[in-house]
C-alpha cells in the first residue's frame, strides 16, 4: 500500500514585471494505491503545477509532499526511487515522445534505468508492455513516434509510464489531445490498468463527465485553491460551490443530447 | 528531378492516390531499419548532396594522389617547389581542347618563375581541406558543448558561458592574426586550424544554446526527467539528436568560411606561408598577376568555390536525412505516379 500525501502545498511563481503569481494555494490531498482521484479545473487553475510538483519537476514554495510518511529526497538515489514509484502520462502524445527515437528505445530506457528486468529479457518485456496497452508489438516496435497515430502514441506513452512498474500514476489530461473517437478507449485502458495493478491514479482533466466516470474522489480546483472535494457523484451531481456549478453548466450534457437525439431518430444510439 | 531513379520500385503503387502511396512506400522501406541505415538511405537519395559528395571525393583523391601526401609519392611528375623551364609563352596553360584533349606538361600553366600551377593548386587544396576539416570538427565540438551546457542549465552557468562567448566574439581575429604573424611568423596548418577553432565556435554555441532553450521545454524532455534520466543523458541522447539539423547546417557554413578565414590570415603572414601553400595563400600571392596571368588566379579560386559549394550541398543533404519527420524522398512522388 503506497500513500502519497500532498500536504498544504503552496507554489508561487515570480514573473518578471508581473510580480508574484500564486499557482497553488494551500492544496492538500492524499493519493493511495488502488484509488483514482480526479482533479478538475479550467485552464490556469493549477492542475499542471500539481503534476509538476508531484513529479519533482518543480519544488513547492511551502508545504510538503510525502511518500509513505517520508519527504521526497531532492536528489540522488532517493529521488530515483521516488520517480520509479510515481510516473506520469503527459498531455500531448505528439510532444512527449522523442521524435528521434524508436518505440523500442522509448520502452527499453526506463527498463534499463531502473533495472526492472535482466538484460536478456528486455525484448520480451517491451513486447509484454506493448501487449498490455493493446498494441501489436510487431507493428510498432521499430517505428518512430511520427509513424503512429495519436491514440497509438498515447498508448506507447502509457506503456512507458508503466515500464518501471510504478505504484502511482499521474495522468495530465491524457486524452485532451486525442480524437474524440479514441478517448474512451484510452481512458478505459487507464482504468483497467489502474484496477489490475492496484495503481493510485491522479487523473487531471477539465472534462467533468470522464472525471465522474473514472474517479473515486474529485477535487475541484479554481485559481490554485481546492474549492470543492468529495466523492465523484456528490461533486458532479450535487455541486455545492458556485464554481463547480458553473463548470457543470458549461460542459455539454451527453445524456440530454442523446435523449433528444433518440426522440427524433427513433432511439438509435 | 524529371528522371526518377529506379531504386526500389514498388509494384502496385501506381493506382492509389500519390500521398498514401508515398507514405506507404516510405513506411515499407524504413521498416525494420536502424536509424543509421535510414539516414544513409535518405542521404543516398539526395541528388544534390550525392553529386557534391562525388565531386568532393574526386577533389580529395586528386589532391592526395597527384602530388602525394607527406612521404608518399604521387603520380604527378612535378612538385610544387621546383622552378621549371617555362614551356608556353608567359607560362600559359598547356591544356588544349582543339581536336581532342591534351594536357601537356603544365595543364594549369606556370607562374613567372616556372612553378607548376597544377602542383601548387593540389598542394593548396590539401592544406585547405586539412584546415577546413580540423576547424569544422574542433570548433563545432566546442560550440556544441558550450551551447548545450548554457541552454540546458540556464541561469548562472548560461550567463557565464555566454559572456565568455561574447568576449571571444569581440576578439578581432584579423588583427590578432596580423600581430601573431609578425611575432611568430607562419604556423603549421594544424596549429593554424586549432588556433582558428578556438575563435570560430561562437556562432555554433549561440545557435545550439537557442535550440536547447526551446527543446528543454518540450514534453519529451520532461518525460525523460520524470523517468530519472541524468542531465548528461538528456542533453546528448534526447536533445542533441533533435538539434542535429541546425548543427550540421552551421558546421558546413563554418567549414566554408574557414577556408576564407585561412586565406585572410595567410595573407597577413600568420598562417600557411611560402614555400608551403594553401588555396587562399595562392590567390593572395598572385593577386597582382590577375591581369597578366589570370590562370594563376582562376584555378585556386575555382577549387575554393568547388569545395565550399560541395560542403554546403552535403550539409543540406545531411540535414534532410537526419530529420525524422521528413517522409518525402526526392523523386519518390514522381516514382509513384510512374
Amino acid at each position: 500500500m503506497t500513500v502519497l500525501e500532498f500536504d498544504h502545498v503552496t507554489k508561487v511563481y515570480s514573473v518578471r514585471g508581473a510580480g508574484q503569481i500564486k499557482a497553488l494555494d494551500d492544496v492538500s490531498f492524499t493519493l493511495e494505491s488502488g484509488r483514482t482521484i480526479g482533479l478538475v479545473g479550467q485552464s490556469g487553475s493549477g492542475k499542471s503545477t500539481i503534476a509538476k510538483i508531484l513529479t519533482q519537476l518543480e519544488t513547492p514554495t511551502s508545504g510538503q509532499v510525502r511518500l509513505d510518511g517520508q519527504p521526497i529526497p531532492r536528489r540522488g538515489a532517493g529521488l530515483r526511487a521516488y520517480r520509479q514509484t510515481l510516473r506520469m502520462v503527459f498531455q500531448d502524445p505528439f510532444a512527449s515522445l522523442n521524435p528521434y527515437h524508436s518505440i523500442r528505445y522509448h520502452l527499453e530506457r526506463p527498463l534499463r534505468l531502473d533495472a526492472v528486468v535482466p538484460q536478456a529479457e528486455l525484448e520480451d518485456e517491451v513486447r509484454r508492455l506493448l501487449h498490455r496497452v493493446r498494441l501489436e508489438p510487431d507493428a510498432v516496435i521499430d517505428r518512430r513516434p511520427h509513424e503512429l497515430s495519436g491514440g497509438q502514441r498515447q498508448r506507447v506513452a502509457i506503456a512507458r509510464a508503466l515500464a518501471s512498474r510504478p505504484r502511482l500514476l499521474v495522468a495530465d489530461e491524457p486524452v485532451s489531445m486525442l480524437d474524440v473517437s479514441l478517448r474512451l478507449g484510452v481512458l478505459n485502458l487507464l482504468a483497467d490498468l489502474g484496477r489490475d495493478e492496484g495503481l493510485g491514479v491522479l487523473y487531471i482533466t477539465h472534462d467533468l463527465a470522464t472525471a465522474r466516470h473514472f474517479s473515486d474522489e474529485i477535487l475541484v480546483l479554481n485559481q490554485g485553491q481546492v474549492v470543492e472535494r468529495g466523492t465523484a457523484d456528490d461533486v458532479i451531481l450535487r455541486p455545492q460551490h458556485p464554481y463547480t456549478r458553473e463548470l457543470r453548466a458549461a460542459s455539454p450534457d451527453p445524456e440530454k443530447h442523446f435523449a433528444s437525439l433518440s426522440g427524433s431518430h427513433g432511439g438509435a444510439r | 528531378m524529371s528522371t526518377p531513379t529506379p531504386t526500389n520500385p514498388q509494384p502496385g503503387g501506381h493506382a492509389d492516390p500519390a500521398e498514401n502511396v508515398e507514405n506507404a512506400i516510405e513506411l515499407k522501406e524504413v521498416e525494420g531499419l536502424s536509424q543509421g541505415r535510414i539516414v544513409l538511405r535518405r542521404f543516398l537519395r539526395h541528388r544534390g548532396a550525392m553529386t557534391a559528395a562525388v565531386v568532393l571525393t574526386g577533389i580529395v583523391l586528386l589532391a592526395t594522389t597527384s602530388i602525394g601526401w607527406g612521404p608518399i609519392p604521387g603520380w604527378w611528375q612535378f612538385n610544387y617547389r621546383e622552378n621549371l623551364p617555362i614551356v608556353n609563352a608567359g607560362g600559359a596553360p598547356t591544356m588544349s581542347f582543339d581536336g581532342g584533349i591534351s594536357i601537356g606538361d603544365h595543364p594549369f600553366g606556370q607562374d613567372n618563375i616556372g612553378k607548376d600551377v597544377f602542383a601548387l593548386v593540389m598542394r593548396g587544396t590539401q592544406q585547405s581541406l586539412l584546415v577546413m576539416t580540423i576547424i569544422g570538427l574542433v570548433a563545432s565540438t566546442i560550440g556544441i558543448v558550450m551551447g548545450a551546457l548554457a541552454g540546458y542549465f540556464r541561469g548562472r552557468l548560461d550567463n557565464l558561458l555566454m559572456r565568455f562567448t561574447d568576449m571571444i566574439i569581440t576578439i578581432p581575429i584579423i588583427m590578432i592574426g596580423a600581430i601573431l604573424g609578425v611575432l611568430v611568423g607562419g604556423a603549421s596548418p594544424i596549429t593554424l586550424a586549432l588556433a582558428l577553432s578556438f575563435v570560430t565556435w561562437t556562432s555554433m554555441a549561440r545557435l545550439v544554446r537557442g535550440e536547447f532553450l526551446s527543446l528543454r521545454e518540450r514534453e519529451f524532455v520532461d518525460a525523460a526527467r520524470v523517468a530519472g534520466a541524468s542531465s548528461g543523458r538528456i542533453m546528448f541522447k534526447h536533445m542533441l539528436p533533435n538539434a542535429v539539423g541546425v548543427i550540421i547546417v552551421n558546421a558546413t557554413l563554418l567549414m566554408a568560411s574557414a577556408i576564407l578565414l585561412e586565406t585572410a590570415l595567410s595573407y597577413l603572414g600568420f598562417g600557411i606561408t611560402s614555400p608551403d601553400v594553401s588555396l587562399g595563400n595562392l590567390i593572395n600571392q598572385y593577386q597582382t598577376a590577375f591581369a597578366t596571368r589570370p590562370w594563376l588566379f582562376w584555378w585556386p579560386g575555382l577549387f575554393i568555390v568547388l569545395i565550399a559549394l560541395c560542403v554546403n550541398f552535403i550539409g543540406d543533404g545531411l540535414r534532410d536525412a537526419f530529420d525524422p519527420r521528413q517522409r518525402k524522398i526526392p523523386s519518390q512522388r514522381k516514382m509513384a505516379k510512374g
